[in-house]
Formats: C-alpha cells, sequence, structure tokens
C-alpha cells in the first residue's frame, strides 16, 4: 500500500494551448508513479495517447478497457494500439474538463510495466462517459519520460497534469 | 490560439516547463495524425449507421412477413 505521494512536477496548460506535454528526466527515485490530469481538447477528439521514452505511442502496447456512456457499457482489447486517457472534447460544456489517473506499478524495473487508469469526462447533459482501462507496455527500459500527445490538434488551456512519484516505505 | 502548435516539456530534475513551436516534421505528422483520426471516426460513423439501416430493413422485412413487433424484437 503507498503510504507516501511527492508532487515530481506539474503543469498547467497556457493560453496557446499545447500540441503535447512532455514530463522528462523523471527521477529513479521512487517505487511508482502517478498522473493526475484534468483535460480538454480544443477540437472533437478526446483521446490523449500516452508514450514513454520518445517510442512510438502504439509499439508494445496491449490493453482491455471498460467505459459506460450513460447510455450503454461496452468493452474492447487491443493491441499495439495506443493507451489513452479520455479528455473533454470541445462538444461538452463549456470549461468542463476530464478527470484521470494513471497508476504504473515499478516504472523503474527491467521487466514489462503494467499500468492502471481511471478516468471521467465532465458534462452538464446525458452524454458523459466513464472508463477503466488495464494495458501493459511490454518494454523492459525504466520509464524516463513521458510524452500526453491529442489524437488531433490542441490540449486546450487550463488543462492540469499533475506526476507524482510513489514510495512504498 | 497560437499560429505555430506549442510543445511543453517540463524538466522533473528542475521543475522548468519549456515551450517551443513544433518543427516542420512535427506538424506534418501531427496533421496526419488528425486526418486519419478523422477518417476513423466518419468510417467508424458509415459503420453505425450502415448497421442501422441493415437492423431497420430487416425489421420491416420481417413485418411484411406478419410478425409483430415484440416477435421481431426478439429475434434481432
Amino acid at each position: 500500500m503507498a503510504n507516501t505521494y511527492y508532487l515530481i512536477a506539474s503543469n498547467t496548460v497556457g493560453s496557446g494551448g499545447a500540441s503535447s506535454v512532455t514530463f522528462s528526466s523523471i527521477p529513479q527515485t521512487y517505487t511508482d508513479l502517478v498522473l493526475k490530469s484534468s483535460v480538454r481538447s480544443t477540437s472533437t477528439d478526446n483521446w490523449l495517447n500516452i508514450s514513454f521514452n520518445g517510442t512510438s505511442a502504439t509499439v508494445n502496447w496491449s490493453a482491455r478497457w471498460i467505459g459506460g456512456t450513460g447510455t450503454a457499457a461496452n468493452s474492447s482489447s487491443s493491441t499495439n494500439s495506443t493507451y489513452s486517457v479520455l479528455e473533454n472534447d470541445s462538444t461538452t460544456t463549456a470549461s468542463t474538463f476530464s478527470n484521470s489517473e494513471i497508476y504504473i506499478p515499478n516504472y523503474t524495473s527491467a521487466n514489462a510495466k503494467s499500468l492502471s487508469l481511471d478516468n471521467v469526462f465532465e458534462n452538464n447533459a446525458t452524454a458523459a462517459q466513464s472508463f477503466l482501462m488495464a494495458s501493459l507496455w511490454n518494454n523492459t527500459a525504466a520509464i524516463t519520460s513521458m510524452t500526453l500527445t491529442p489524437s488531433s490538434v490542441n490540449i486546450a488551456q487550463y488543462s492540469t497534469f499533475y506526476l507524482y512519484g510513489i514510495k512504498n516505505s | 490560439m497560437t499560429d505555430t502548435p506549442i510543445a511543453i516539456e517540463v524538466d522533473c530534475s528542475t521543475g522548468i516547463a519549456t515551450e517551443r513551436p513544433l518543427t516542420a516534421d512535427e506538424i506534418a505528422a501531427r496533421d496526419a495524425a488528425a486526418a486519419q483520426a478523422e477518417a476513423d471516426a466518419k468510417a467508424k460513423a458509415d459503420a453505425d449507421a450502415a448497421a442501422a439501416a441493415a437492423k431497420a430493413s430487416a425489421e420491416a422485412k420481417l413485418a411484411k412477413l406478419g410478425l409483430t413487433a415484440d416477435e421481431v424484437a426478439a429475434i434481432l
């Protein structure tokens, strides 16, 4: 059980928006990583793709996910696809943002990395989504950087990202 | 919004965030990804519409055979 959260770094996207946000030089001194984000897109697309160490966002990834839209539930799996965070798109209620948490245990290990993700986007309307995903990044390199890139266009102003390190002792 | 897309990098060793404009290659790759995402979304919408049309057609044909709405719903 994690008992200690340390804020490693954070960022709030400025007035121009951003095409990507990267956390580089991630310290290798923690047990686990947690990224908490609150994100909105400037387009109708609502996926924010994650990649590590500057590698392709689709190589060596596999995932299982389940989600709900308020009117239907669905689930699926994928391989060599992107591992993505749901973000509020431009059609959702103005000034609303998604909430998400990515948990990455043992990010410095020489084994494949397992991840979990839970998130929801907010909307003052019937349509909204929640989303749970378990994923594997089949790469033995320690995670030293993390990049979040929208499928299209920009991350909107006031989107926030907080990267925490966790020590289990 | 600025004309040139901006990439943000936060150096965790210093906490300093830097912003830089994307290179031409990065912009081209980004535009290609956006076009692909749009094409994927359109393909899904087209597939959903085709499936809905096929279902409606099947329901109409079954109704002409004398099935009630409940009976059609039971088998579709």
